[in-house]
Order: structure tokens, then C-alpha cells, then sequence
């Protein structure tokens, strides 16, 4: 079997050396932080391991193991009752159950602490219901603990399971389990034999995405006073003031995402299947009534704890603190917002699409390279990466201000790492692995032989990409851009730390207030943060509704 | 697809461009504040100072880094003022050479030798104290610091992280006081005696308070006015005293809002403009007002509610001092593990 780029050698060495180079450009802030951390001393670091360290390493294995198998749960069932069964309601949980991931983390917790909190007013009613007049008086759940983060973080992020695990329940060839049930399967026992495993590459996926975004997270969890390797980063870097140190930390942290990447590629190495004509008519489970309550509470409630609780929250607090003037202020804030979130969505998503495409046409040990180093920006701690992006493109500039000094020109000052050049760069190499995730379980499901069957009649390597390739891997490129546009909507460290004056984002805005105890007027803006995160969200799922409507049919 | 190409790369082109354009040389007056404090605290003195000297005040706000950005942009950094909410990010900056001094007279005149460096590099503007909230159910107290570590408040205090930079520097300035070994000691029984795991906020432990969950807590002085001023908060501040500690020996320990000139500062005339406006008195009593601290310059009084809680003796230990045993702090406060 020939792949289509071996063909001619000299377009072989053309393809490949810009791409290669492209995804090194992207590692170039790992490396520098890779190499600010080889300095460090072991004074601090034994200090730390003797203190704190031990806590803070088994704080965040189990945040991580917690939050990913929560996420799990929470996403691969919703996504099966929708794409499986005739759960009611089907329509509007569909997209439902994707509106959390507008909501960015940290004003989750913030909401969620501020309502189980022992001051909070759930607790203050139940104590005023009830009589209780001290803590021992009662049992309630402690929110501010492991537990409490782990079930937050995981309601926010679930949705990437969920839209992950349904695009691939919905692409897979159905005749697979209309053969296992004719073998005496029954339908259930077909789906977690058949359509689970077979799905499971794209969990993976978005479980390691959700694995890199809790571990990377600082200002979440550190609102539930649980203290991670991230809190031990910025002790180090900002405490210490010793930023070896901290860039150590901060490989180390990389490192074991890197292992725990490696272990699970390497258990599903050889896990392939596709077929050449995809039957896509579902054949929906029937549930019974109780089925139906169970499933339908499930979704409900998963839907109002991410999305429709804290949402009503924040409209409650901006219609008591806010008008309509402070919106229309808000308006060229929201612009700079979106400004830079299609720029990141729109760079990513190309750069998945070529580093996706050339490691699946192309030949050679080293083919998914490109799209593996570039992904690893997403388990740098927001502020971490701000600053290597400071370490990298402060330098270029300096050389560029030497160049128009020497050329007789005025210096243009820091043309990269003062404008927002570096926070668009920083997003890039932060979200990355969102859309090489996203596209690259795309590619998966469409069938080898589409690849090489165009050339047979003639087509040329560009015409099977735009012809074939592109087109099917539409929803993925939709949902891929869709996921970083969210992103790099709520982002808030690193574009807090790099942008140039007088520019705000809706994020930073809000984290002002945030930050002095002022949620309450800055409700307004978050607000405009989650429905600018809805627009595309909602825009996607109609496009996708279309297409959709055709392949679904009820057993008879 | 090649039409796609090319509308990208135009647009790069064009965008690229414009982002050229935007670092040509501008006709207004201008100087740029990178702040530890969110623009909006202090918006209105900038405002001020604009109407008085027709110049432009440019502000980005971040609460961590903003000592590495600067260091990373060095010559070309468009920093001139750096603002504060605290020393140790002022000792931070002067001890990176990130600093220069401004010998000015009107600002030597004005702040009082122990609330400015040594060799001018950074300047307080306000002071504030950390104080112990008191429940009113406790009646009136007479407390201490170190009576944080007693036994009678066992399970009856609440407090943010001890790695929050106003928690390390009153153990710093203990340190200062005791020596390591005490300190240490203070720490642990000072967490045995914690209602629950270091969390939130200064407000949040007045408002456990208030819930009856602890009886006391650490928190700045200006926030019992911020809390007086909140219509869902002011019932917690109502149910508190507001007690200035170790007045019966060194004094209440003191932290500082400051300022510093940045060391590449693009328009110095213009920054120094603005550092002679912030200590001269209205603008003095105008910051301090705004965000209910103490002015540092002498003869201007706080505002009436400030004045209000009392008179009270400040611990006079120079600050570089206390922020000099910031890193031992740090490390002492991750031996007791504290917020574990």
C-alpha cells in the first residue's frame, strides 16, 4: 500500500521540513522552560520535599485521577443516552450538556463556594431551618476540600468528554451493532462491548485534555484551598522568588502528563477500525419509564449544576449591580475578547489540520511528532507559559530594535512580546492539543482507503484533501475551532500577564473584580463571557442538527 | 483554497502592520503605571492627577508577574511607575535592579525615613495595619500577636493562606521580634488553634465570624471600612471589634501601598510628576480616603471613619527589615504546614 505523498521525493522533502519546523517553533517555550529549570538548586527543593512537597505531589495525583474518572462518568453516559437511547428531551440536551464548558472554571467555584459555604446561604437557611447553632450540630459537606474541587472542576470540563464521546458514538458504523445483537447481544451489552471500545480513542483523547486543564489550573484550586504541584510552582517562582525552581516544577509536572500520555497511546497502539461504508442509522435504545427518570434526571441535573445554576446566579447578581450603560462600556472589551480568541481558534485549528493530515499520509517513524510536541503547551500553567513567551520574544525583539537601530530606523520598542502578538502566540501553543485532539480522532473514522482511492482515478494530493478529507472532517474542524474559540474566551493568567496597555479582555475584566471581593459587579461581564462562549456553541449545533437529522431512525 | 491562502496571509499582513502602527510615536503626554492594584482603586487619583497636569495615565493591573515581565522587557519596557500593595513586591523590584532612585526632595520631605528605602529606590504611599478582628460576643480584648498561639482560642480562629504575601509579612516581622525558633513554635500552635484549614479571604474570616464558626481573625484595616460600606457585609463588621495589637509593647504591624520608579522609564519626567502628585496632601488624602487606608505623609489626617477606630502605636521596625526575613517566613510557615 502506497501512501500518496511518497510518491514524488522531492514533494516529500517539501512537506515535510515546514512542518516539522512549524511544531518546533511551537515547543520553543517547553524548551525554555525545560531550560530555565536545569539550574536550579537542590537547597529549595529539599527544603520543599522535607515540608510540603509529598502533600502537594498526592494532592494532585488525586485531583487528577478524581477529576478524569468523574469526567468520565459524567460525559461518556450523557453522550451515550443521547446518541443511543430514546431518552426524552433528546433535543435540548444535546446542546445542553455542552454549555458548561462556556462557563469558565474559576467563576464556577467561586459561585459553588459562596453557596455551600458554611457562611453560604444554603447552609445559613438549613442552620436557620432547623436550629442548629454551630458546625457540630450538624453534617454538611465540606465544598473547600479535594472532593468538592474534583466534582466542580469535573462539572466544567465534561463537556469535552461529552462532545468527543458523542461525535464518536454518532460517526461509527452501526451495522458493527446491528451484527452484534444478531450474534444475541442485547442492545445494552452491544454498546459496552462494541460501540465503547470502539469510541475509546476519543475518550482517551479528551481525557487527557481534561487531565492537562486540571493539573495546569492554579486559580480554581486554589479557591478551595487544595494545594497542588501548581501552588507549589508559583510559592516557589513568586514566594521564593526563585524561578529555577519553579521552572523545574513546572517540567516535572510536564514530564509526568508526558508519562501518563505515553502509558495510555501505548495501550491503545494497534486499536484500529474502519469500514468502508459507515451506516450511521442508530437504532435507538428503548428505555422503560423508570429508565427514562433515572437517564432524564442524570442529564438534568448534570446540565443545571454546570451551566443553568451558576448562569441564573450571575443574572440575578448583574440585575441587582449592574445597567445597561456598564454593557455597552463592556462592548469594546468584548470585541478585544473576541478578537483574540479567532485568532487562536483559527490558527489552531489550521495547524491541527496540516500536523493531523501529515501524520496521516505520510510514512516514516517520526509522522505524529509534529502533532504530539505541539500539544504539550496545555499542561503549562497559565502564567508559566506567559512567561516563557516573555523569555522568548523579548530577546527577538531586543534584536530586532538593534537591526532598525543599526539601519538608521526608530526603535519600535517590543513588537512581540508587547503586543498581542505573544498572547495570540501563547494560546497557540497552549491550545493546540484542544484542536490536534479534536481533528485527529476525526481523521480516525474516516476509512483508509479514502486516502489512496482518489489518486487511483487520477485526483492530485490537493484535490483528495479539499475534495475528500476536508469535507469529512467538517464537524471535527467545527467542533476543534469551537472548543479553542471557548478557551481562549475564559483564558485569564496568561493573557493577564502579557497584554500591552490599555487593552482589556471580558476575563481580565472580571478578574479585577473578582479578585477584591466584587463579583457582584462583575457579573455583567462574565456574563458576556458565557454568551459569547454559547453563540458558536449554539451556532454548532444547528449546523450540526442538519446533518444530523438524517441518520436517526426508532426501533420499530 | 489557494484564494483562502491568500486572504489569510493578507490579513496577517494587515494585522501585523497595524500592530506596527500602534507603537509610532504618539503626540499625547503620557506615563504608564504597571499596578499590583486593580486599576479601579486607583483610577480616581489618576484621574485627578490627569485634570491638574493634562497627562495621560495608562494602567495594566496583574497580580502576579508583573516583576518578571518587567525584568524580561528590560530597556524596552514601556513601564514607568510601579505600584504596590505590599513591601515585599517593592523589595522584590529595587533588590532585581528593576528600580532607580528618585532623589526628589518633595518625596523625602513627605514620607517619613521608615516607610522609604534607603537609597530612594521605592516609597510608601499608605499604610495599613494587620489587624485581630475580634468577635463582640469575646467583649472588648486587649490582644496580641503572639496570643495567637493561646490556648483559650483553641478552635476559635480563622485566617487566609499563610502563603498570602500579608500573612508571610507579619511572620517576617515576628521573625524579627523572636527569632526563628519562637516563630516557629508560634506557628504550629497558632494552626493547632485554627477553626478550620486556611481559606479565602480577609472579608471570608469575618464573615465566619459572623457565622459563629471562629471568634477571631487576621485582616487589614481597610477592609472594616469596605465591609461598613457593603450592604450584605456591614452586618459582619457589626458584629466585630476592630483591635490594634501589641499595643503594650512594639506596636501594630504595619504594611504598605508604595511606589517606584521603573528603571527604563521611557517618560521619567512625567513619572516623577506623577510620584511628586501622589505624596502631595490632597492626593494623599484623596488615596487614602478612597481605599480607607492611613496617608503616609504626616499632617494628613485619615479619613473620619479611619479616624474613627482609634488611634493606636505602629510597630516602628524599618520594613526592610521585616521584608528581609521574607524568604525564612516562607520556609517557616511551610515547615508548620501550615495551610495543610
Amino acid at each position: 500500500m502506497t501512501k500518496i505523498v511518497k510518491n514524488k521525493r522531492g514533494r516529500k522533502a517539501l512537506l515535510r521540513s515546514p512542518i516539522y519546523i512549524t511544531s518546533l517553533l511551537l515547543m520553543i517555550p517547553v524548551l525554555v522552560m525545560l531550560a530555565a529549570g536545569v539550574s536550579v538548586s537542590t537547597d529549595l527543593f529539599s527544603h520543599l520535599w522535607q515540608t510540603v512537597l509529598p502533600d502537594y505531589i498526592a494532592n494532585t495525583l488525586l485531583l487528577g485521577v478524581f477529576v478524569v474518572i468523574l469526567s468520565i462518568i459524567f460525559g461518556v453516559i450523557s453522550a451515550a443516552l443521547i446518541v443511543h437511547t430514546n431518552i426524552k428531551g433528546k433535543a435540548v440536551l444535546r446542546w445542553l450538556l455542552m454549555l458548561p464548558l462556556a462557563m469558565p472554571a474559576y467563576l464556577v467555584a467561586y459561585l459553588y463556594t459562596d453557596l455551600f459555604d458554611y457562611a453560604g446561604p444554603v447552609q445559613r437557611t438549613m442552620r436557620a431551618w432547623f436550629q442548629w447553632q454551630s458546625p457540630s450540630d450538624y453534617v454538611f459537606f465540606d465544598i473547600r476540600t479535594l472532593g468538592g474541587a474534583s466534582i466542580i472542576i469535573a462539572l466544567v470540563l465534561f463537556p469535552y468528554i461529552y462532545m468527543l464521546a458523542r461525535t464518536a458514538f454518532e460517526q461509527q458504523d452501526q451495522n458493527l451493532l446491528r451484527v452484534s445483537r444478531l450474534l444475541g447481544l442485547s442492545a445494552t451489552q452491544s454498546f459496552y462491548k462494541v460501540a465503547l471500545p470502539l469510541a475509546r480513542p476519543a475518550i482517551a483523547v479528551a481525557a487527557s485534555l481534561v487531565l492537562m486543564e486540571t493539573l495546569a489550573d492554579f486559580a480554581t484550586v486554589q479557591y478551595f484551598a487544595v494545594n497542588t504541584l501548581t501552588t507549589a510552582i508559583y510559592d516557589t517562582w513568586l514566594g521564593y522568588s526563585d524561578l529555577a525552581a519553579a521552572n523545574a516544577l513546572a517540567s516535572v509536572l510536564m514530564l509526568f502528563i508526558f508519562f501518563t500520555l505515553v502509558i495510555e497511546q501505548r495501550a491503545r497502539a494497534g486499536q484500529a477500525h474502519q469500514s468502508n461504508r459507515i451506516n450511521k442509522n442508530h437504532q435507538l435504545i428503548n428505555l422503560s419509564i423508570s429508565a427514562q427518570f433515572f437517564a432524564s434526571s442524570f442529564c438534568w441535573l448534570l446540565a443545571i449544576a454546570g451551566f443553568i445554576l451558576p448562569f441564573i446566579l450571575l443574572v440575578i447578581m448583574a440585575w441587582q449591580h449592574s445597567n445597561f450603560e456598564q454593557f455597552l462600556l463592556l462592548v469594546p472589551t468584548g470585541i478585544n475578547s473576541i478578537e483574540i480568541a479567532v485568532w487562536a481558534a483559527s490558527l489552531t485549528t489550521i495547524l491541527a489540520m496540516l500536523f493531523t493530515l501529515f501524520k496521516r499520509l505520510t510514512t516514516g517513524k517520526w509522522r505524529s511528532l509534529p502533532m504530539q510536541i505541539s500539544g504539550f503547551g496545555y499542561a503549562i500553567p497559565g502564567t508559566v507559559l506567559a512567561m516563557a513567551m516573555l523569555s522568548t520574544f523579548a530577546p527577538i525583539d531586543y534584536f530586532i530594535n538593534d537591526i532598525a537601530h543599526l539601519l538608521g530606523l526608530k526603535r519600535p520598542g517590543l513588537l512581540l512580546s508587547g503586543s498581542i502578538f505573544a498572547i495570540i502566540f501563547a494560546y497557540i501553543v497552549r491550545f493546540a492539543a484542544i484542536a490536534n485532539g479534536t481533528i485527529d480522532s476525526g481523521i480516525k473514522q474516516i476509512p483508509k482507503s479514502l486516502d489512496y482511492a482518489p489518486a487511483s482515478l487520477g485526483a492530485s494530493l490537493i484535490k483528495t484533501l479539499t475534495k475528500i478529507h476536508i469535507p469529512l472532517l467538517k464537524s471535527s474542524i467545527w467542533v476543534a475551532w469551537l472548543l479553542v474559540f471557548v478557551e481562549a474566551m475564559k483564558e485569564l493568567p496568561a493573557v493577564l500577564l502579557l497584554r500591552p496597555f490599555n487593552y482589556e479582555t471580558l476575563s481580565t475584566h472580571i478578574y479585577q473584580l473578582i479578585s477584591d471581593e466584587m463579583l457582584e459587579q462583575g457579573a455583567l461581564g462574565a456574563i458576556f463571557i458565557v454568551l459569547l462562549g454559547l453563540l458558536p456553541i449554539v451556532w454548532l449545533n444547528q449546523h450540526k442538527n442538519d446533518s444530523h437529522n438524517n441518520n436517526t431512525e426508532e426501533q420499530p | 483554497m489557494l484564494q483562502k491562502l491568500i486572504n489569510f496571509f493578507s490579513k496577517t499582513i494587515i494585522s501585523i502592520s497595524l500592530i506596527i502602527t500602534t507603537f509610532s510615536a504618539s503626540a499625547i503626554d503620557e506615563v504608564n503605571v504597571y499596578s499590583y492594584r486593580q486599576a479601579f482603586l486607583v483610577e480616581p487619583l489618576f484621574e485627578q492627577f490627569t485634570k491638574q497636569s493634562g497627562i495621560k495615565v495608562n494602567v495594566v493591573f496583574a497580580k502576579k508577574g508583573m516583576a518578571e515581565r518587567l525584568a524580561r522587557e528590560g530597556q524596552y519596557s514601556p513601564a514607568d511607575i510601579l505600584l504596590t500593595t505590599d513591601i515585599s513586591r517593592l523589595i522584590e523590584l529595587r533588590d532585581r535592579d528593576l528600580l532607580q532612585a528618585n532623589n526628589a526632595e518633595v518625596l523625602i520631605d513627605a514620607i517619613p525615613s521608615q516607610y522609604r528605602s534607603t537609597d530612594n529606590t521605592w516609597f510608601a504611599l499608605t499604610t495599613r495595619v494587620r489587624n485581630i478582628y475580634s468577635s463582640k460576643r469575646l467583649g472588648d480584648i486587649n490582644i496580641s500577636y503572639e496570643d495567637l498561639a493561646d490556648s483559650q482560642y483553641k478552635g476559635r480562629i480563622c485566617t487566609r493562606s499563610g502563603k498570602h504575601p500579608y500573612t508571610v509579612a507579619l511572620v517576617a516581622s515576628m521573625i524579627a521580634e523572636h527569632g526563628e525558633t519562637k516563630t516557629l513554635a508560634w506557628l504550629e500552635s497558632f494552626k493547632a488553634n485554627l477553626a478550620r484549614k486556611p481559606q479565602g479571604n480577609d472579608r471570608g474570616q469575618v464573615q465566619a465570624i459572623h457565622q459563629n464558626l471562629c471568634d477571631i481573625s487576621l485582616g487589614n484595616s481597610y477592609y472594616f471600612g469596605k465591609m461598613l460600606k457593603d450592604k450584605n457585609q456591614k452586618v459582619w463588621a457589626d458584629g466585630v471589634n476592630i483591635n490594634f495589637p501589641n499595643q503594650n509593647n512594639r506596636g501594630a504591624h504595619v504594611n504598605i501601598s508604595g511606589i517606584g520608579l521603573a528603571k527604563h522609564s521611557p517618560n521619567l519626567d512625567n513619572a516623577k510628576a506623577l510620584m511628586a502628585f501622589l505624596v502631595s496632601k490632597p492626593a494623599q488624602q484623596l488615596y487614602a480616603e478612597t481605599n480607607m487606608e492611613y496617608p503616609v505623609r504626616p499632617g494628613v489626617a485619615p479619613s473620619k471613619l479611619v479616624a474613627s477606630w482609634g488611634d493606636f502605636k505602629a510597630d516602628t521596625l524599618s520594613l526592610e527589615t521585616i521584608a528581609k526575613n521574607r524568604k525564612l517566613a516562607l520556609k517557616l510557615i511551610d515547615k508548620a504546614r501550615f495551610d495543610l
